[in-house]
């Protein structure tokens, strides 16, 4: 027997085929940067259209397995097309730089995440498009209508007051205006309503949220009609904020359980918002899902449930609200939402703290306002946590 | 320590909780705080994430910068540098760039009112002819891609920071392991990671290193609120990745200047593009500048030779667009990364269809050039 002589070329090459895939129902991960070509003559048929082949060339500009995911998310939102993002904000900030050019306006509503509001009004404003914050209801974003407006975008539920919009009158304004509608449905999830049906133009999600459900993965998507996500899926090629295959992987895997989760988190956030209602030391609770909240009707008309964020404010100051969330045993202190433990912040420590107090006032950010995002513990333990936390300060 | 030592033992390659040789992939989104900001400098993911702070960590050390940021793809890390402009800002860049930056400039960013200039940025009086009062950014590539210009870095800094603006380097042909813009008078150096610090074809990923906390401060800002940022799973693969970068590379570079040198020899080939070449007008400056010509290298066919058929008739190389990995890679620039120029400016920069792309892997260099060989013996009409 001759010594065993392994060249480079073996290790690199030697028994490589590609994968041949018999049936799994499981989603691959395709973990590749280029995606190769029989000859030449493909890779021009392809260039020009012509061909079958569906992968492009390299897997900024797609990925199989993102794609697969992709497809999924679409079906769930009643879209024609779904395109995932490496973030909830690298998916919104492609679409505002799809949409907008320099001289362009938005409408925006005020309540909303703060990186959302401070990207436009900073970093879309040094690049000359301008932007209208209003108060969330359709009176107010019709009178903010420019000659120079393009784009109206809002959150609903809104983070962290809970607002709720018309999504289909938004979306008959938007139509008639010859305007495109952007909702940022990440508090309620395909689960409690689908946007798309309403006639909204395209529908964005962090996924990192109840998508995700685990809190776990950071990702988002926009999805929409084939003629408006061709170009944020071109923008996402060029600007590169893609989402890369694992985390596609484990959304999906997260968005199986998604029916399950919501239908918890539905039920628990009514009975917490209930509980916190009748309490004689919390001020004042937002939640769509009560019959004070002056969005009721509109929600209740338009969504199959209100989620598991509950925002409140504490009968008391920071330092007294601080106490309370202190004293929680359950939640663990930190930003995001949606997944399936408890999480709890006080918004103006967490995401303001940084900001003097007056123009926090000015978005209407209070001391005293609790975010309660209900995981799919027993509903038991959750309220009996609140209330010995409530019961100590 | 040496650059080699280091690219084993760098910041957090042992975790320090459990002694574990390979950094942990935390898969999460959000960190439990003990108290109302009482934390570990660890919030959320899209800000900082445990395992893709290693990757950073680890990639300003080898390139000697202050910080390092990592993101979803190379298009998102040089995005994230031209998002430090505001609108009415101009740029002078290198003429040829990669079609990708070309795309997002021409298609992104003009929208937004940023001009820009191409020229060839190792000509200074072009240059400074280019510079206009409101340039703020000399973008660089070297070598270029394809044709492997070189530009003197520390020259042309020298240049663009007497009118103040910033310099960035696209230092992704070379890898730290090859050229450290950043000691060469640059203050941003970018990759696109997917290529040689990745290795393996296997990760979509980009990386910024800034030369000081001013500049870090703007990226950071573009990273957490664009949010086009790498997953720890990527992260990882990529400080898996790096640990044989000198290794890869060593091997890659000396297989490249021997193929390079035996395309010389051949009749075929009008001529080819190489910085470890001698005879490549610039060999001077990027040897004062760099550890070597890199893995990398361009060629002309002759206009007799039949183009598509070459292409189809190799074995081993694989005809895809990246480069940099483990697997042997042939490009066809005017038609794959050069396709979104127009075609009246790929000609005038000599992309040609007639211009091949190699990236050189780890293959034996006999059976490469074997192939090579073939494969022109197959096309000459």
């Amino acid at each position: 027997m001759t010594k065993p002589k392994t060249s480079s070329t073996e290790c690199v090459h030697a028994g490589a085929k590609p994968v041949e895939l018999s049936g799994p129902i499981i989603t691959p991960i395709v973990h590749c940067a280029p995606f190769a070509f029989d000859s030449t003559a493909q890779v021009i048929e392809f260039q020009e259209g012509r061909s079958d082949r569906r992968q492009p060339e390299y897997g900024r500009m797609g990925n199989p397995t993102v794609v697969c995911v992709e497809n999924r998310l679409a079906a769930l939102e009643a879209a024609e097309r779904a395109v995932l993002f490496s973030s909830g904000m690298a998916a919104i900030t492609s679409l505002l730089l799809t949409v907008l050019k320099s001289g362009d306006h938005v409408v925006m509503t005020r309540d909303a995440y703060r990186r959302t509001r401070e990207f436009t009004a900073s970093f879309m404003k040094k690049f000359g498009v301008d932007v209208t914050l209003v108060e969330p209801s359709l009176c107010a974003i019709e009178s903010a209508i420019t000659p120079a407006t393009r784009m109206i975008f809002s959150e609903s539920p809104t983070n962290p007051y809970l607002n709720v919009l018309d999504v289909e009158g938004l979306g008959r304004m938007g139509q008639h205006r010859g305007l495109l509608t952007a909702v940022d449905s990440t508090f309620a999830t395909p689960f409690n309503i689908r946007p798309i049906e309403f006639g909204i133009d395209v529908v964005i999600h962090s996924a990192t949220k109840y998508l995700g459900g685990h809190n776990d993965l950071i990702a988002g998507y926009i999805a929409g009609r084939q003629e408006l996500l061709q170009p944020l899926a071109e923008m996402r090629s060029n600007l590169g904020g893609i989402c890369d295959p694992n985390t596609a992987f484990l959304l999906e895997r997260g968005v199986k359980t998604l029916a399950l989760r919501m239908e918890r988190h539905n039920t628990s956030g009514q009975a917490l918002a209930e509980f916190l209602e009748a309490h004689p030391k919390v001020e004042r609770v937002y939640y769509p899902g009560l019959a004070s909240h002056p969005h009721y009707e509109i929600a209740k008309a338009q969504m199959a449930g209100f989620g598991g964020v509950v925002s409140f404010e504490i009968d008391g100051d920071l330092n007294r609200t601080s106490r309370f969330i202190d004293r929680l045993e359950l939640p663990h202190l930190t930003p995001s939402l949606g997944g399936v433990e408890s999480l709890v912040e006080q918004p103006v420590v967490m995401s303001y703290w940084q900001m003097p107090r007056d123009e926090r006032e000015k978005l209407g950010l209070k001391d005293n306002l609790v975010r309660y995002s209900l995981g799919v513990e027993e509903i038991d333990d959750i309220v009996s946590d609140v209330a010995q936390a409530l019961d100590g300060i | 320590m040496r650059l080699k030592t280091r690219l084993i033992h760098h910041p957090g390659s042992v975790c320090e909780h459990t002694g574990a040789v390979s950094p942990p992939i935390y898969q999460v989104s959000t960190f439990k705080q003990t108290g109302v900001n009482r934390h570990k400098g660890f919030e959320y993911s899209r800000g900082e994430n445990p395992t893709r702070r290693v990757l950073e960590q680890y990639i300003a050390d080898l390139e000697g910068g202050v910080d390092g940021f990592a993101f979803a793809s190379g298009m998102a890390a040089i995005s994230a540098c031209f998002m430090q402009l505001r609108a009415g800002d101009h740029i002078v860049a290198t003429e040829g760039l990669y079609g990708g930056t070309f795309r997002v400039l021409s298609r992104v960013f003009e929208r937004f009112n940023l001009t820009y200039t191409y020229v060839d940025t190792n000509d200074q009086e072009a240059v400074e002819r280019a510079f206009q009062d409101n340039t703020r950014m000399l973008y660089l590539e070297t070598p270029s891609n394809p044709l492997m210009v070189i530009t003197d870095i520390g020259r042309m800094a020298g240049l663009a920071h007497s009118r103040n603006a910033l310099v960035v380097v696209d230092n992704t042909f070379m890898s730290p392991y090859l050229q450290r813009p950043l000691e060469l008078g640059a203050d941003l150096s970018v990759h696109s990671a997917s290529k040689f610090i990745g290795g393996h074809s296997d990760v979509i990923a980009g990386l910024v290193v800034t030369k000081d906390k001013k500049i870090s401060s703007g990226i950071k800002q573009i990273q957490v609120s664009v949010g086009g940022i790498l997953g720890p799973q990527d992260s990882w693969l990529l400080v898996r990745g790096m640990k044989t970068l000198g290794v890869r590379l060593r091997q890659a570079q000396e297989s490249a200047q021997a193929i390079a040198l035996w395309l010389c020899s051949r009749s075929e080939i009008e001529q080819v593009y190489y910085p470890g070449l001698d005879g490549h007008p610039r060999a001077q400056i990027h040897r004062r500048q760099a550890d070597g010509g890199g893995a990398i290298l361009s060629f002309r066919l002759r206009s007799s030779i039949d183009v598509d058929k070459f292409l189809t008739s190799l074995e081993i190389w694989t005809l895809a667009v990246s480069l940099g990995a483990v697997e042997s890679i042939i490009t066809q620039p005017s038609r794959m990364t050069h396709a979104s120029y127009p075609s009246e400016l790929r000609e005038r920069i000599g992309v040609t269809d007639h211009v091949v792309r190699l990236s050189v892997g780890l293959e034996d260099v006999d059976d490469l050039i074997a192939d090579l060989e073939n494969g022109l013996n197959g096309a000459a009409s």
